[in-house]
C-alpha cells in the first residue's frame, strides 16, 4: 500500500518535472537569454597582495595608519564608519594622546543635546565615541549624493565578494566607457551624475572617482601617495575595520591546531593500543 | 540492548552503591555508553558520525547560550548587537564564528551520518524507529538553523525569512492567513525576529530530547554494522568502552581539526557576504540563497516552473517538503531483507548515483536561477524522487544480492585472511588498565 501511493506520488513529481523541463528547454530554444552589458563587461576584482592575506596574515600597522589617513581626508566626507570607535585606533598603533587629539579634531561632531535649552546640538568627539556619520540621516545622505546612499564602510570588505580586492579594484578601476560596449548595449550609456566603473556590478556607479591625483593625501610617514598606494592602504585599513581581531584569530588558530594535532596523535595511539589484540 | 554476555554494572564504592539504589544514572551511562553496551567489532569510521553529531549539538548549545547573553533580538539593534559581540565582547568573535561554523559542521556530520544509514540499511527492521526519530531530528535541525540564520538580521537573514515564510502562502485558501499569523505581521519584522529567537533557543533542547529517544531506540536492538549481518555471539562484539570511546576520541580530534581550520582561518567561507549588510526591506539582493546545507532542497523548490492542475509554486513547496518527508517511508519502500549495500550490487549503483545527484542539486541550489541551472535541477530532482519512490522499491524486489557472510566474525576473519578458530577469541574483558589475558594461538 505504501509502495503504491509512493509510486503514484513519485510518478506525479516526475511528470510535473518533465513538463517543467520541456517548458524550460523550449524557453531556451525559442527565447534565448540575451547577454547583458553587465555579464559582458563586469570585471572581477584584481588580486591584491596585503600583509593580512592568507593564513599567516598580520596587519602592517604603518599601512593601516596611512589607510586611516586616506579615510579621514578623502572618504569620511560621505562615508560613515559607525561600528568603529576612536579608541579602537590604539590598536593600529596610535597612542592615547594621539587618539584623543584625532577625536577632538574630527570635523564631524557627535550629535548631542544642549544641556540648557534641550535642543539638538553637537559636541566634540571623545575616544569612546563611535565615528559619527557625515549625514544626519539617510534622506540627507541621498539628497547630497544624487539620490545614492554612500554605504557605511565598517564592514565593506566582508560585505562584498572578495571585498578587500574589490575595494581596491573599484577605487582604481574608473575608466571611460568602451565605445564597443556602448554600440552593442546602448542602454548602458552612463547617465549624467554617474560614472563608468567595470568593477561595479551595475557598471555605472554614483560615486565619483575619489582618488583623483597622486599626492592627494600627504602621508605622515612620508610614503609617496600614488593613487595605487592610497587605494591599497585604504583597502588594508577597511580590512582592519571589518576584522579587527584577525591577528588574535590567526594566533589562536595556530595554537589550537597544534594542540589538536597533539591530541589527535595521543588519541590515535590510545585507539591503536586499545584495539591491538582484536581483529576488526 | 543487553546481549546476554553484556557486562553488568557493579558499583564498588559506598557512594556509588547508594546512588545506584536511588537514581541509577551511572548504571544507565554504563549500559548505554560504557562497558555494558556490546557493539559489533567491525564498525568502520562512518559509525563515528553519530557521536560527532552529539558533540556538534553540545558545541552549538554552549556557544549559543553564551551568545544569547549578549545578543538583542530587536530589529533596530540585532545587527549591531552581533557586531558588538564580534568587536567588544571578550572572545566574542570566537563565539560567533564557532556558532556559525559549528552549524555547518553539524550539518556536514549529520549528512554523512544519514548517508551511512542509507548505505548500510540502518533504517531497516528492527531499527525503523531509530530512523524515524532521526528524520524528526533532521527536520528540527533545519528549522533551528533557518531561524538562527535570521537572527543577525542581515540582508540574507531578512530576505531568506521572506522567501521561506512565503511558502505558507502557497497553501490554497488559508495560506496567506497562516503566513501572517506565523510572522506576527505582513512581512518579517520585529515580531518575527523575536519569536524566531525564542524558538531558536527552545528547539535545540527538543532536539536533545529526541536524540535521547533516538539512542534509546537504537540500544534496544543494538548497533548495525557494515555487513548488515546480525550479532550472533560474544565473539562478534566488543564493549563500547574502551573500544569505541577510544575510536570516537580520535574521531573527535579530526572533527576538531577541521572545525578549527574553518573557524580560525576561513570563518566566512561558507557564509554569504550579503549578510554583512544590515537588513533592508526596500532593497532586494541580486540573488537570494540560503546557507549551503539547504541548497539541494532549494534546487528542488526552484525546479518546479510549470503549472499542472496545481500552481508551480505549490508544487515546488510540496516537493521540497516531500523530498524530506519521503524519508519517513524508506523502511517500507525498500523491502530487501539485505541491509548493507556492500551485498546489493544494483542498489549500490543507484545509491552512488543518488549521492552524485544530491551534490549536483546542491550546486544548482547555490547558483542563480538561470535556464542552465533550472534544467539541471529539473533532471536531478526527477531522479531524486524516482530513486526513492520508484527505483529503490523496484530494485529491492527484483535484485539478487551477493551471498552474506554467516557472521560478523567470519567477515572480519575473511578480511584478515586468517582461518583458525582460535583467532576469533576476543581477549576477555580488557579493563582500562588490563592487558589481554586470554592466550592466542600463534599465527
Amino acid at each position: 500500500m505504501v509502495r503504491l501511493i509512493a509510486s503514484i506520488v513519485g510518478a506525479a513529481f516526475v511528470l510535473v518535472l518533465g513538463i517543467a523541463l520541456f517548458g524550460s528547454i523550449q524557453g531556451v530554444r525559442n527565447d534565448p537569454v540575451a547577454p547583458t552589458a553587465e555579464s559582458v563587461a563586469h570585471k572581477h576584482p584584481k588580486e591584491l597582495e596585503l600583509a593580512s592575506n592568507g593564513v599567516f596574515g598580520k596587519f602592517d600597522r604603518r599601512q593601516l595608519q596611512r589607510g586611516f589617513q586616506v579615510y579621514k581626508e578623502v572618504c569620511s566626507a560621505c562615508h560613515s564608519l559607525r561600528l568603529v570607535s576612536f579608541r579602537d585606533l590604539t590598536k593600529i598603533g596610535y597612542t592615547d594622546p594621539e587618539v584623543k587629539a584625532i577625536a577632538n579634531q574630527w570635523v564631524i561632531e557627535q550629535p548631542s543635546i544642549n544641556p540648557e535649552t534641550g535642543e539638538p546640538a553637537t559636541r566634540k568627539n571623545i575616544p569612546s565615541d563611535h565615528f559619527p556619520s557625515p549625514f544626519a540621516n539617510e534622506i540627507a545622505a541621498r539628497a547630497a549624493n544624487n539620490n545614492a546612499l554612500p554605504p557605511d564602510l565598517s564592514l565593506i570588505t566582508k560585505a562584498r565578494e572578495d571585498g578587500t580586492a574589490y575595494v581596491h579594484s573599484l577605487l582604481t578601476g574608473y575608466t571611460t566607457q568602451p565605445a564597443a560596449l556602448l554600440k552593442e548595449f546602448p542602454d548602458i550609456k552612463t547617465p549624467t551624475g554617474l560614472h563608468y566603473n567595470p568593477y561595479f556590478a551595475n557598471l555605472n556607479i554614483a560615486m565619483p572617482p575619489p582618488l583623483t591625483s597622486d599626492g592627494q593625501v600627504a602621508y605622515a610617514d612620508g610614503t609617496k601617495a600614488t593613487k595605487e598606494q592610497m587605494s591599497t592602504d585604504v583597502s588594508a585599513f577597511l580590512t582592519w575595520t571589518a576584522e579587527p581581531n584577525l591577528e588574535a584569530r590567526h594566533a589562536a588558530g595556530f595554537a589550537s591546531i597544534i594542540f589538536i594535532l597533539i591530541f589527535c596523535g595521543l588519541a590515535w595511539g590510545a585507539y591503536q593500543n586499545v584495539w591491538r589484540d582484536v581483529k576488526h | 540492548m543487553s546481549f546476554p554476555w553484556a557486562k553488568q554494572y557493579e558499583p564498588k564504592l559506598p557512594l556509588t552503591r547508594w546512588l545506584d539504589e536511588r537514581l541509577p544514572v551511572p548504571r544507565i551511562v554504563y549500559n548505554s555508553l560504557g562497558g555494558g553496551y556490546p557493539v559489533p567489532r567491525n564498525l568502520n569510521y562512518f559509525w563515528n558520525f553519530g557521536v560527532l553529531a552529539g558533540a556538534a549539538l553540545a558545541i552549538q548549545i554552549v556557544t549559543g547560550i553564551v551568545l544569547a547573553m549578549h545578543y538583542a533580538a530587536n530589529g533596530a539593534v540585532a545587527f549591531d548587537s552581533v557586531e558588538s559581540i564580534m568587536r567588544d565582547v571578550n572572545a566574542g568573535w570566537f563565539l560567533r564564528y564557532a556558532h556559525a561554523n559549528g552549524a555547518s559542521m553539524f550539518f556536514i556530520v549529520v549528512y554523512t551520518h544519514i548517508f551511512r544509514g542509507l548505505y548500510y540499511g540502518s533504517y531497516k527492521a528492527p531499527r525503523e524507529m531509530v530512523w524515524l526519530l532521526g528524520v524528526v531530528i533532521f527536520l528540527l535541525m533545519m528549522a533551528t538553523a533557518f531561524m538562527g540564520y535570521v537572527l543577525p538580521w542581515g540582508q540574507m537573514s531578512f530576505w531568506g525569512a521572506q522567501v521561506i515564510t512565503g511558502f505558507f502562502s502557497a497553501i490554497p485558501l488559508v495560506g496567506d492567513t497562516i503566513r501572517i499569523w506565523l510572522l506576527g505581521g505582513f512581512a518579517p519584522d520585529n515580531a518575527a525576529l523575536n519569536r524566531f529567537f525564542s524558538l531558536h533557543y527552545l528547539l535545540p533542547f527538543v532536539i536533545a530530547g529526541v536524540i535521547i529517544l533516538h539512542i534509546w531506540a537504537l540500544h534496544i536492538p543494538g548497533s548495525n554494522n557494515p555487513t548488515g549481518v546480525d550479532v550472533k555471539g560474544e565473539q562478534d562484539t566488543v564493549p563500547f568502552h574502551p573500544y569505541y570511546t577510544a575510536k570516537d576520541g580520535f574521531g573527535l580530534g579530526i572533527f576538531m581539526l577541521i572545525f578549527a581550520g574553518l573557524l580560525f582561518f576561513f570563518p566566512n567561507y561558507l557564509g554569504h557576504p550579503d549578510n554583512y549588510i544590515p537588513a533592508n526591506p526596500l532593497s532586494t539582493p541580486a540573488h537570494i540563497v540560503p546557507e549551503w546545507y539547504f541548497w539541494p532542497f532549494y534546487a528542488i523548490l526552484r525546479a518546479f516552473t510549470a503549472d499542472f492542475i496545481l500552481p508551480a509554486k505549490l508544487w515546488g513547496v510540496l516537493a521540497m517538503f516531500g523530498s524530506i518527508l519521503l524519508l519517513f517511508f524508506l523502511p517500507w519502500l525498500d523491502s530487501s531483507p539485505v541491509r548493507s549495500m556492500n551485498y546489493r550490487p544494483k542498489a549500490r549503483i543507484a545509491f552512488w548515483v543518488l549521492v552524485a545527484d544530491i551534490f549536483v542539486l546542491g550546486y544548482c541550489g547555490g547558483a542563480p536561477a538561470n535556464a542552465f541551472y533550472v534544467i539541471l535541477s529539473q533532471i536531478c530532482a526527477a531522479y531524486y524522487f524516482a530513486h526513492f519512490l520508484i527505483i529503490l522499491p523496484l530494485i529491492s524486489r527484483s535484485e539478487r544480492p551477493r551471498p552474506l557472510p554467516n557472521s560478523i566474525t567470519e567477515a572480519v576473519l575473511n578480511k584478515h585472511g586468517g582461518t583458525s578458530p582460535a583467532h576469533t577469541a576476543l581477549s576477555t574483558a580488557p579493563t582500562s588498565q588490563g592487558a589481554p589475558s586470554a592466550p592466542h594461538a600463534a599465527h
